[in-house]
C-alpha cells in the first residue's frame, strides 16, 4: 500500500507545484502583460490581428461575445462533419477508411467541439475509423479550439467580475489567439517531443505488417502468422488531448494503447497534463480579480474532492475482488514484484498506484482519457469516476469550463448562505440578484438533466440491452456511464458498451451539445449582467467567501446536488454490484 | 442577424487560420523533429534485425508454448484486419469484464487451470494476477516480475538451460520504475523470447 500512497501523493505534488506558476503565467498573457515568449509569439500574434481586420482593443457584450462563440462552434462543427463523412475522398488516408455513418458522424463532431471525446469508434477500426487527415486537421483542431473556447469564456466571466459598471467582456478574437498560442501551443510542442522520445508514434507511414514469432492458431483451425500494426502522426494529438482536457484517444482504447503511452515517463507526462491547466486556472483567477484567497478557496475545494475521491478508487482498486482471487489460486497481493489487485484492465507499466491516479484524474477534470479500462474497475472503484462526473465535472473540470461551473456552484452557495441568515447574497463584490440565481441554476443543473433524462430514455428501449457488455447491475453502471460521461461533457467510457447504434450517437451528442452550451451562454449572461453592477464594500453583513466555513459550505452544496439527483441511480447500478459481490 | 453578418465572414477565416496553425503546422513541425532524433521510436519501434521485422517492442504478441514466456491474456481479433493478399492480421483490445462478475470469475478459473498444467514444478502456489488477466489495450508488451520469476522453471526445462541463465536474460528485459518510484517494475516479453531464440543479441 506505501507503493501507492507514495506515488499518489507525489503526483499531487508535482501538479499542485507546477499548476502555481503556470497559472501566473496564464494570468499575465490574458491581461497583455509581458511573459518571456512575448518576443517570439507578439508579433504572429499581431500579424493574425492584421491579416483579419481585428480591431483588438474591440470589447465585446456579453451578446457579442456569446454570438461569436457560438458561430465559431458551429463552424467548426461544419468543418469536422464534412471531414468524418467525406475522409474517403480526402488525402491522408492509407488505410483507405471509408466515411462514418451519419449518425456516428454526428456524435464524433459533437463530442469534439464540445471538448468532450466521446468515442463511438475505434480509430484504428476500419469499420467507423478516422484517417490521419481527419484525425490531424479534424480532432486535432477541436482539442485546439474547443479548449481555447472554455477558457475565453472563464476570462470573460473573470472580466465581469473584475470590472465596475461598464459593459464590455473583452475580445473573444484576441482571447482566442492568445489562449492557443502563448498556452496550449508551446505546452504541447514541448509534450509531444518527450512523448514520441518514448516511444509515441508521429509518422505518416501506412500501418505496418510483421510476422508472429510464434504462430497462433485458432480454434478453427486457421492459423495466424501475422499481426498490423497502425501507426500515425500520435503524439502531436496526445499531446493535446491531455492538455486541453479532450480526452478522445488516437488509437481505440486511449492511453492504455502502449504506443499512446510507452513508459511510466510518458504516463506522468499525460497525467500531469490533464489537470494542469485547470489547476493553474484556479490561481489565475484568483490573481486576476485581484484577490488570490478567492482562486486558493475553490482550489482548495476541489483539491479536497480529487483527493478522497483519489484515496477510495485506489483503496479499491489494490484491494481486488474475490472472484479475482479464485480462494487463494491467483496471488493479488501487492510485492515488491507485482502490483497485485485489480489488475483486470490495467496495464502492467502502470499497475495500481498509476492507474488509480489517473482514473480519478481525468474524471475529475473533464478530460475522460484512460489508461486502464473503468468498466473492469471495482464496483465502488467504478463508482468514484461516474461520481466526478455527474457532480458537473467541477472538481477542476474541463480548460475554463469546470471553474466556470464551479463558480455557478459557488454563486449558489452564497445563495444558499444569504438565505439561511437573511442577508442579500453578493459574490467577489458583486450583488447576486435573481437573473443571476437563474442563470447559475442553469450552469449547476443542466448536467444532472441531460444525464438521467438521456440514460432514463436509453434504459427504456429495449434495443439498448444489446449494447451491453456485462449483465445485470453492472449493464445498469455501463449505460449510467456513458450518460454521465456525454452530461459532463467527460468521454471516457466503460468501454465495453457499444454506443455505436443510430439511438445512443445521436442521444448521446444531444447531450454534449446540452450541457457545453447551455452553462457556458447562461455563465456569459451572468459575466453580462455583473459587469454593469457596481462594487459593493466589503461590511461585516458580508459572508466570507475565502475562508474554510465557505470551502466547506461550497463542498457540501457540489456534494448535495450531485447526491441528491443521482443516489437513486447509483444504487441500482455500482452500489447494488457491491453489495451482490460481498454477498 | 446585424452581428451575425459582420461576424460570420470573419470568423470563417479566423477558424481557418486556426486550423492551418494547430492543425497543420504543428504536427508537422513536431513530425519533423522526431524525424531528425528519434525516428525508431517515432515509426513503432519496430524491432528489425537483419532486414526482418519481428513486431514492435511495444506490442504484445501471444505465446503458449512451453519454451515461451507468457504474456498478459489477450483478447485476439482476428476478423478486422487483412493485408492484401487477404490473410488476416492480429490485433487485440480490452475485455472490458467486470471483476465482480460470473463471468469474468469463470474465465480466470480456465486459464488457472491451464497455467497450472503448464507449470507443475509450482504446484500449491498461487499464480500472480496479471498472468490470469487481461490488461487494459489487450495489447500490454509486460509482466511483472512475479509473473515472469513464476515461468522460469517450465522454460528453462523446455530449453535445456538453467535457472540463472533463463533469470539473466530476463533480467536483461526488465525495466525499472522511473526514477524509483514512479509507474511499476516489468519485464518486456517479446523482448525475452527472441533473446530465447538467439535472435535478439
Amino acid at each position: 500500500m506505501s507503493n501507492v500512497v507514495i506515488q499518489c501523493v507525489l503526483y499531487l505534488v508535482i501538479l499542485v507545484a507546477l499548476g502555481i506558476p503556470l497559472g501566473k503565467y496564464m494570468g499575465k498573457v490574458m491581461n497583455g502583460e509581458k511573459v518571456f515568449l512575448s518576443k517570439v509569439l507578439s508579433p504572429v500574434e499581431h500579424g493574425i490581428y492584421k491579416l483579419l481586420h481585428i480591431d483588438k482593443d474591440e470589447d465585446m457584450t456579453w451578446k457579442k461575445y456569446a454570438v461569436c462563440t457560438v458561430v465559431f462552434s458551429v463552424i467548426g462543427f461544419i468543418f469536422l462533419l464534412v471531414m468524418c463523412l467525406g475522409q474517403g475522398i480526402l488525402p491522408l488516408n492509407p488505410e483507405k477508411f471509408g466515411g462514418q455513418s451519419w449518425h456516428l458522424a454526428f456524435n464524433t463532431t459533437s463530442s469534439f467541439v464540445t471538448n468532450t471525446n466521446w468515442q463511438a469508434y475505434s480509430a484504428e477500426n476500419p469499420s467507423g475509423g478516422l484517417s490521419y487527415f481527419t484525425q490531424m486537421l479534424g480532432l486535432n483542431v477541436q482539442n485546439f479550439v474547443s479548449a481555447a473556447t472554455g477558457i475565453a469564456v472563464l476570462f470573460a466571466l473573470i472580466r465581469g467580475f473584475l470590472r465596475v459598471k461598464k459593459k464590455g467582456l473583452g475580445n473573444f478574437y484576441t482571447d482566442m489567439t492568445k489562449i492557443v498560442l502563448y498556452i496550449l501551443l508551446p505546452i504541447c510542442l514541448i509534450s509531444a517531443v518527450v512523448l514520441v522520445s518514448q516511444g509515441v508514434p508521429q509518422t505518416f507511414r501506412e500501418y505496418e505488417e510483421v510476422d508472429l514469432l510464434e504462430p497462433v492458431t485458432l480454434e478453427d483451425g486457421t492459423v495466424v502468422t501475422k499481426e498490423v500494426i497502425p501507426l500515425g502522426p500520435a503524439a502531436s494529438q496526445i499531446a493535446i488531448k491531455q492538455a486541453g482536457t479532450n480526452g478522445g484517444g488516437f488509437w481505440g482504447v486511449n492511453s492504455a494503447h502502449p504506443f499512446e503511452n510507452p513508459t511510466p515517463l510518458s504516463n506522468m507526462f499525460e497525467m500531469i497534463l490533464l489537470l494542469l491547466i485547470p489547476v493553474g486556472l484556479c490561481f489565475t483567477f484568483g490573481r486576476n480579480i485581484k484577490d488570490m484567497r478567492q482562486g486558493r478557496a475553490i482550489f482548495i475545494a476541489m483539491f479536497l474532492m480529487l483527493v478522497v475521491a483519489l484515496g477510495i478508487v485506489a483503496f479499491n482498486e489494490q484491494a481486488g475482488t474475490p472472484k479475482l482471487a479464485q480462494n487463494g489460486a491467483v496471488d493479488i497481493a501487492a510485492g515488491a514484484d507485482q502490483a497485485g489487485g485489480n489488475m483486470e484492465g490495467k496495464e502492467t507499466r502502470f499497475g495500481i498506484a498509476t492507474s488509480s491516479a489517473w482514473a480519478a484524474f481525468t474524471t475529475a477534470a473533464s478530460n475522460g482519457s484512460v489508461n486502464s479500462m473503468h468498466d473492469s474497475y471495482t464496483p465502488i472503484g467504478g463508482m468514484i469516476p461516474m461520481l466526478l462526473m455527474m457532480l458537473g465535472e467541477v472538481v477542476f473540470g474541463g480548460t475554463g469550463c469546470g471553474l466556470y461551473g464551479m463558480i455557478g456552484f459557488a454563486i449558489l452557495t452564497v445563495f444558499i448562505a444569504g438565505l439561511m441568515v437573511g442577508r442579500t447574497p453578493e459574490y467577489l463584490g458583486k450583488k447576486i440578484e435573481p437573473f443571476e440565481m437563474k442563470m447559475a441554476v442553469l450552469v449547476c443543473l443542466a448536467t444532472p438533466i441531460g444525464i438521467l433524462i438521456g440514460s432514463g430514455l436509453a434504459c427504456l428501449l429495449p434495443a439498448t440491452a444489446d449494447s451491453l457488455n456485462n449483465p445485470g447491475a453492472h449493464g445498469l453502471s455501463e449505460v449510467l456511464y456513458a450518460y454521465s460521461s456525454a452530461g459532463g461533457n467527460n468521454g471516457s467510457a466503460f468501454a465495453g458498451f457499444n454506443a455505436n447504434t443510430p439511438f445512443l450517437n445521436v442521444s448521446i451528442g444531444l447531450v454534449m451539445l446540452f450541457v457545453r452550451f447551455l452553462p457556458m451562454l447562461a455563465t456569459l449572461a451572468i459575466a453580462g449582467s455583473l459587469v454593469q453592477k457596481k462594487k459593493v464594500a466589503v461590511s461585516a453583513g458580508t459572508l466570507p467567501t475565502h475562508n474554510a466555513m465557505f470551502i466547506f459550505l461550497l463542498v457540501f452544496i457540489v456534494l448535495l446536488v450531485g447526491a441528491l439527483s443521482f443516489f437513486p441511480a447509483l444504487a441500482l447500478g455500482p452500489i447494488a454490484e457491491f453489495f451482490q459481490m460481498i454477498a | 442577424m446585424k452581428t451575425l453578418k459582420a461576424v460570420v465572414p470573419r470568423m470563417l477565416v479566423f477558424f481557418i487560420l486556426l486550423m492551418v496553425i494547430t492543425g497543420l503546422v504543428y504536427p508537422l513541425v513536431v513530425t519533423g523533429i522526431s524525424k531528425v532524433f528519434f525516428n525508431d521510436k517515432a515509426t513503432g519501434s519496430i524491432i528489425e534485425i537483419d532486414g526482418k521485422k519481428y513486431g514492435s517492442s511495444l506490442l504484445a504478441q501471444e505465446f503458449t508454448s512451453d519454451d515461451y514466456l507468457w504474456g498478459r491474456i489477450m483478447n485476439l481479433d482476428t476478423g478486422t484486419y487483412q493485408n492484401e493478399e487477404g490473410e488476416t492480421l492480429a490485433y487485440s483490445w480490452a475485455s472490458n469484464k467486470t471483476p465482480a462478475g460470473e463471468e469474468l470469475e469463470s474465465m480466470i478459473a480456465e486459464r488457472v487451470e491451464k497455467i497450472r498444467r503448464a507449470n507443475p514444478d509450482r504446484e500449491g502456489e498461487a499464480i500472480p494476477v496479471d498472468l490470469v488477466t487481461s490488461s487494459g489495450s489487450g495489447l500490454d508488451p509486460h509482466i511483472s516480475p512475479a509473473a515472469a520469476e513464476y515461468q522460469i522453471p517450465r522454460i528453462a526445462k523446455a530449453r535445456g538451460i538453467t535457472e540463472d541463465e533463463l533469470r539473466a536474460v530476463i533480467d536483461r528485459y526488465t525495466d525499472g520504475k522511473f526514477l524509483g518510484i514512479f509507474g511499476e517494475k516489468r519485464v518486456n516479453v517479446l523482448e525475452v523470447n527472441l533473446a530465447l531464440d538467439g535472435i535478439l543479441k
